[in-house]
């Protein structure tokens, strides 16, 4: 194993890859340096978040931590607005025309949505990997070496690959065909490939839009593996249809649902955050208890 | 074993048709298989008309017919290559104004575009498509060459100075009546077919390509270079060949415009002549072997589309086999 940082549970912000490296521009580079952190410090936090799509209000009032070098999972029937705030929290809603976020996403303090606030940083911080495997129709190599080019991100390429793939747990699969297309891989193999291709310009958080409901169940094992292993460097959000999953690897959970409001709107909000051991087994509210019990979803 | 008696299976079970579906299935397969076919006859039947009616030319001059540099009708010599020149060069012309113009509209009404304005520019730009090119001849040689004379003089003066560039930008013929007028008229024809085949190729892209690039932290332009390219290649050189087809098969805008003499020159700025033009403009007074040398010509020009749809062809398969992998 090569990854950067050994130490589990007491990793620092000041030794964390994320900060370490020179970012292009704006003073994000600098946030949290001096500060060092416990694992579980908030990195990310919403306060009263709704994100509109034109005038319809898709997702209403959410607030809730991010911390770090922990795995929120984010739960709940279709149509909760799980995934939208997932994407309010790296701005890849910006790229919805009329979308639109009220409230406030901090990131290590900073407002993820003030004015000056430049989103390609943003998701070079805080990456993404989503639902279907989507490598580019390019080498395995050029790939992960993709987000490095344009990021300007100095130094031996090949060892920056090797260490993201590595990191992905896919480097003993692939290292004797890099120049071929990452389309050739199967579909678990893809999806960690994604994987590696975001960890290359190690952002500091990694979020998931249900990175393996398109994986067959031993694809979908190696990458929940995985995302244990990238706990050590990186916090991680993701959402996620299966409730198993939730349960199996993250530390926090928060159940989403849908609700008709009086003018007969429907609206995701979020019923309950809490530690995962918690909301499985001692959820507070009913409907969290419905949804895992099977009742309701 | 039981006894027989039944005739066949229940009928409320039987997997034997009746007919209707592998029969209808069958035809359909026959159907489509013959209108494929029909292309590649009409293909074949124009290839084996055209030749024969040229080859009292063809006969006569041999392989002197693409590589001599004299047409003299009256001495009964039929030497094309100045025309084969002037057709490149015209369609390269075309295609070094006309391809980035084209690839920046399409992106941009993919890409950049606000939604409401995407509808009315697409149909400008089709209605452009819709001029007839015969307006754009006429509007190319009375409006636009000789509003063009002082610009090429300009650039002659700036360039013509400089070893081998110059020779590119040399002295230009008065009436503007050349190859650049020409091959910007052609650009302008071709713009249209290009930008709006590239702008269905980049609308194929993956919606999740380009997330991923954009999640990377790339800027638009990286995420154009990084994500749109890549899965658009072979489709844009589709749209390439076939803006090169109209340039290269384009007759009487050229005509018009390109001066009409027989020379190969380096200079842009001179006039010249190419295989359609030379063909509409004097078919009309030709008979017999000179008749049969313009069909030539034709011949010609219809071969050397065909070459370069199959070496772009070619160069599609590969680079997609790059890209896919040998999975696909």
């Amino acid at each position: 194993m090569t990854t950067p940082n050994p130490k589990v549970e007491t990793v620092t912000a000041s030794d964390r890859p994320s900060v370490s490296i020179n970012a292009p521009s704006t003073g994000w580079g600098a946030v949290g340096v001096d500060t060092p952190q416990a694992a579980g410090a908030p990195v990310m936090d919403l306060r009263d978040v709704s994100v509109f799509y034109g005038n319809y209000e898709a997702v209403r009032g959410t607030s809730m931590p991010i911390r770090q070098n922990q795995i929120t999972a984010m739960i709940g029937p279709s149509g909760c607005g799980k995934s939208t705030i997932l994407r309010s929290l790296n701005r890849m809603n910006d790229l919805v025309p009329g979308a639109r976020v009220a409230g406030k996403v901090t990131y290590h303090g900073q407002d993820l949505y003030a004015k000056d606030v430049d989103p390609i940083q943003v998701r070079r911080r805080i990456g993404m990997v989503f639902q279907k495997p989507n490598p580019f129709p390019k080498s395995i190599f050029d790939n992960v070496a993709y987000g490095l080019r344009i990021n300007g991100i100095k130094g031996n390429l090949h060892d920056q690959v090797e260490e993201a793939l590595t990191g992905a747990a896919l480097w003993d699969e692939v290292k004797d065909k890099l120049k071929q297309s990452g389309l050739s891989l199967s579909g678990g193999q893809q999806q960690r490939l994604c994987i590696a291709r975001t960890i290359a310009v190690r952002p500091d958080v990694i979020l998931m839009d249900e990175p393996c409901s398109a994986l067959d169940p031993i694809a979908t094992g190696k990458i929940e593996d995985l995302m244990h292993e990238l706990t050590k460097s990186y916090t991680i959000v993701i959402v996620t249809h299966n409730m198993q999953q939730a349960a199996r690897v993250s530390h926090y959970t928060a159940f989403f649902t849908a609700e008709v409001d009086e003018k007969q709107v429907r609206h995701g909000r979020l019923v309950e955050f809490s530690e995962t051991g918690k909301l499985f087994t001692n959820p507070s509210d009913k409907r969290t208890e419905d949804y895992i019990t099977g009742r309701f979803g | 074993m039981t006894t027989q008696t039944q005739t066949g299976p229940d009928p409320k079970t039987a997997l034997s048709s009746r007919g209707g579906g592998p029969r209808a299935d069958r035809s359909f397969q026959v159907l489509t298989l013959a209108a494929g076919l029909l292309v590649l006859a009409v293909l074949a039947l124009i290839l084996i008309t055209t030749t024969r009616e040229a080859w009292p030319a063809f006969d006569e001059m041999g392989l002197r017919f693409i590589t001599e540099n004299r047409w003299d009708p009256p001495s009964e010599i039929y030497g094309g290559l100045a025309f084969i020149y002037g057709t490149a060069i015209v369609s390269l012309i075309a295609l070094i104004f006309a391809v980035p113009v084209s690839l920046g509209i399409a992106l941009f009404l993919t890409e950049l575009a606000p939604r409401r304005l995407r509808a009315p520019a697409v149909t400008v730009i089709d209605l452009l498509a819709a001029v007839p090119s015969v307006v754009f001849g006429l509007w190319g040689v009375l409006v636009v060459a000789p509003k063009l004379v002082p610009i090429y003089n300009g650039i002659h003066d700036l360039l013509g100075g400089i070893p081998v560039i110059g020779r590119v930008f040399g002295e230009p013929v008065g009436s503007g009546r050349n190859f650049m007028t020409a091959g910007l008229i052609l650009a302008i024809m071709i713009t249209p077919i290009i930008t709006s085949i590239a702008r269905e190729v980049f609308d194929t892209v993956p919606r999740g390509d380009k997330d991923a690039a954009l999640a990377l932290g790339a800027t638009r332009w990286e995420m154009i270079t990084g994500a749109v390219f890549p899965h658009s290649f072979g489709g844009l050189v589709g749209a390439v060949i076939l803006g090169l087809g109209r340039a290269m098969g384009e007759t009487i805008a050229i005509a018009l415009i390109i001066g009409s003499s027989t020379q190969i020159t380096a200079n842009v700025f001179a006039s010249g002549n190419a295989m359609p033009a030379v063909i509409v403009s004097q078919i009309g007074e030709s008979t017999g072997t000179f008749t049969a040398a313009l069909i030539g010509l034709g011949v010609v020009l219809f071969v050397m589309t065909v070459i370069i749809n199959t070496v772009a062809q070619a160069i599609v398969r590969r680079a997609e086999i790059r890209m896919r992998g040998a999975a696909s």
